[in-house]
């Protein structure tokens, strides 16, 4: 039973760290880039894209919703596009656009977006502006259904948990049918056999959910190890708080309150069949 | 008119049967008073387990009624039987020792079952314990101990918690004639300070042993009354003899 039990949490844990984990990338990511815009500038001449580029940073500039603005350097773009192009390309041979990063006041609505694009339409007609966080709206859908799954990982595991000591407690009632009709007969109450039971199950739970919280920690440090390791900006937001920590040790908590009531319940079923 | 205070069990008319079987007691009515004591004799499979597991509270009879210390056990809600069950001290036919549990514990088990407190317990328990002759056993485990040894910790456990009403199947089957006295002086004790008794038993030399004992008696099911015990008020003098003609 404590093996069953230290699997049990061992997988929750690694569960919910992973919901955890998704949850705190998608806020970091939404934070990041909910009052950032990009604009680029696809124009084919190198010339002209410089020249509406900077007609581009100086009308923005004068947007009241514009916190802050830079042009992403050439030489910046080149390293990012290095991997895909290889290195030494130029602008001529390969259009590569204008980048403009801007900080919002506020978070970049359609609205703001519009008036900008009006602002700009006339001076640099190759710009086009767009929220960044529209970028990743796929990318946020995806990671929230990630942590649906992990919830629900969480629950089904939850109600294993339950079935396992469900299981538990009517084997031990067979084993010990003698002693309880005994106990009853003695006068012993539905729940003072019960709390009989709850002790034995919730020693077993405290033994396994321990072991279990030992065996799930360590597994979501490798795994926070390896993905650190893959220095990505976006996975290194994914990182676990101090509260989750919190929340990963309430686990076996949680996993030693259902195997007590469970157990409870069970016995307590059982022992109403008897006069 | 009765005072039902002065009962400590009253049958009326009870049946029990076990499924769609033929009924193993048939119209069985009797009273017990307090202070008394009974023997309850028949042939096996005469009823007396069955009339004894209606007497402990361990089955529902399928018809009748059944009152105790005054009160209608019958109808009595479910939650209450235990305050009634720790009443009664029990003799199991089998001992039904707990397995896991040394002597000590077993003996003490009704008076932790009624919530005294360990300290509290210890005295009588070995007091008990010695007085069954089992001292030196109060740490063995029940499988360790012989069927003579394991019967005495059963009675042990029956009584230590001065019960109102005794009830002991073939308490004495499985010792010596000398430790089967002994402990039907015990009874007898018990008896002298206020506990009915009831004892079930084939042994006629038994029924000798306590003058002062009444007799029922289970014939397929049905009660008969060979020394008057179910009479109001109960005829105490006469005691079963070779010659009264009573089989048992």
């Amino acid at each position: 039973m404590p093996w069953v039990i230290a699997i049990m949490v061992a997988l929750t844990v690694i569960a919910a760290a992973g919901g955890l984990a998704m949850h705190n990338l998608a806020m970091e990511a939404k934070n990041e880039l909910s009052g950032g815009a990009t604009v680029q500038i696809v124009e084919p001449s190198p010339t002209e894209r410089n020249r509406q580029a900077e007609a581009a940073e100086i009308l923005l500039a004068q947007h009241p919703a514009v916190a802050s603005l830079r042009r992403v350097p050439d030489a910046e773009l080149d390293r990012l596009l290095e991997p895909w192009l290889g290195a030494g390309t130029d602008g001529e041979s390969i259009p590569v656009p204008a980048l403009i990063d801007l900080r919002l006041r506020t978070e970049a609505t359609e609205a703001e977006l519009d008036s900008m694009r009006r602002l700009v339409s006339a001076e640099a007609p190759a710009a086009r502006i767009d929220a960044q966080s529209s970028w990743l709206k796929p990318v946020f859908s995806a990671i929230t259904s990630l942590q649906w799954l992990a919830i629900a990982l969480v629950v089904l595991l939850g109600l294993t948990s339950a079935a396992a000591v469900w299981l538990a407690s009517r084997s031990a009632l067979g084993a010990n049918r003698n002693t309880i009709e005994v106990v009853h007969l003695l006068g012993g109450t539905d729940s003072q056999i019960a709390r009989i039971f709850q002790r034995s199950i919730a020693l077993d739970a405290t033994l396994g959910g321990t072991v279990g919280l030992l065996l799930g920690v360590g597994a979501v440090m490798m795994l926070g190890n390896q993905f650190s390791g893959l220095d990505s900006g976006m996975i290194a937001g994914g990182g676990l708080a101090g509260a989750d920590w919190l929340v990963l040790a309430a686990i076996p908590l949680a996993g030693v309150v259902i195997a007590i009531l469970t157990a409870r319940l069970t016995v307590m079923t059982a022992l109403r069949r008897m006069l | 008119m009765k005072n039902v205070e002065t009962e400590v069990v009253t049958f009326n008319n009870v049946g029990l049967r076990y499924g769609t079987d033929r009924e193993v007691l048939s119209d069985v009515s009797f009273t017990l008073y307090p202070g008394s004591f009974y023997f309850l004799t028949g042939a096996s499979g005469a009823g007396k387990t069955s009339l004894l597991k209606l007497l402990y509270l361990a089955q529902r009879p399928s018809r009748g009624m059944i009152s105790m210390f005054g009160t209608d056990v019958i109808t009595l809600p479910r939650a209450r039987l235990p305050a009634f069950r720790r009443r009664l001290g029990v003799v199991f036919q089998d001992f039904r020792l707990v397995p896991h549990l040394s002597a000590f514990d077993n003996v003490a088990l009704p008076l932790r079952v009624s919530g005294v407190r360990e300290a509290d317990l210890r005295k009588p328990v070995a007091d008990m314990l010695e007085w069954v002759g089992l001292s030196h056993r109060a740490d063995a485990q029940p499988a360790t101990l012989s069927g003579g040894e394991q019967q005495r910790v059963a009675i042990a456990r029956a009584v230590i918690a001065r019960p109102d009403m005794l009830v002991a199947d073939e308490p004495t089957g499985n010792v010596d004639p000398e430790m089967a006295l002994k402990l039907l002086r015990l009874f007898e004790a018990l008896n002298r300070l206020g506990t009915t008794v009831v004892v079930a038993t084939h042994d006629v030399h038994l029924l000798r042993k306590v003058p002062e004992s009444l007799i029922m008696r289970l014939d397929k099911g049905r009660l008969s009354d060979p020394t008057g015990a179910l009479r109001y008020p109960p005829r105490r003098e006469i005691m079963p003899r070779d010659d009264d003609g009573i089989e048992f």
